[in-house]
């Protein structure tokens, strides 16, 4: 009984993932701004990764390898955090400059 | 249970094919990086699913270095190609380039 509960919350928890993380892609396409696509994926996309962990952790052989899918959870947290905040930086500095796209690219 | 473990490392897949047609497509240069920064997120759960759907334990490192080298990328992009600090450069050119905004 508990088994198959057990089961069954986490076939949710996969498939509620899964669903963040067809929301963050939707996000990167829809949106056209480029500090809203930032917006939708470190939100979502983390969000989706946090639901697929916890779906796991059950599935672990060892506590420490739960220990370690958690953890890599919270790297991919930090990651995705300072790389948004780099990038929205880098953006806005661009927009206050007034440099045009080229040589932003070049 | 292993079968919802392909179908959520398929579906996980598909997303990456679509970050990918995004880096394709993207006009700005931070869109792209963007579609990069989601590949570390897809990328990162994708290997986790895999690494209990195939029982192969040494993909949990994989995506442990895959998040760690996502921000990496992001930041060789953004002191390289974007150029945080371009104001900085152009008012005073001999400076650090490590001067705030």
């Amino acid at each position: 009984m508990i088994e198959s509960a057990m089961l069954m919350l986490q076939m949710i928890l996969m498939v509620v993932g899964c669903l963040f993380f067809g929301a963050g892609t939707l996000g990167l396409f829809r949106f056209s701004d480029t500090l809203c696509c930032i917006h939708a994926l470190t939100k979502i996309d983390n969000l989706g990764l946090g639901f697929i962990v916890f779906a796991l952790l059950p599935l672990a052989p060892s506590l420490s390898a739960g220990l370690k899918v958690v953890l890599i959870w919270l790297v991919a947290l930090a990651a995705s955090a300072t790389s948004a905040h780099l990038v929205a930086r880098a953006v806005r500095s661009g927009q206050k400059a007034d440099i045009p796209k080229e040589r932003r690219s070049g | 249970m292993t079968l919802l473990l392909n179908v959520v490392a398929l579906f996980l897949l598909g997303n990456l094919v679509l970050a990918l047609v995004r880096i394709w497509r993207g006009p700005d240069p931070a869109d792209r990086m963007l579609a990069s920064q989601l590949f570390g997120t897809t990328g990162v759960a994708l290997l986790l699913v895999l690494a209990e759907a195939q029982s192969m334990p040494s993909l949990r490192d994989v995506a442990l270095i895959l998040a760690l080298l996502s921000v990496l990328a992001i930041v060789a992009f953004v002191t390289r190609v974007v150029g945080i600090d371009n104001t900085a450069k152009d008012a005073a050119p001999d400076q650090d380039t490590r001067t705030h905004d």
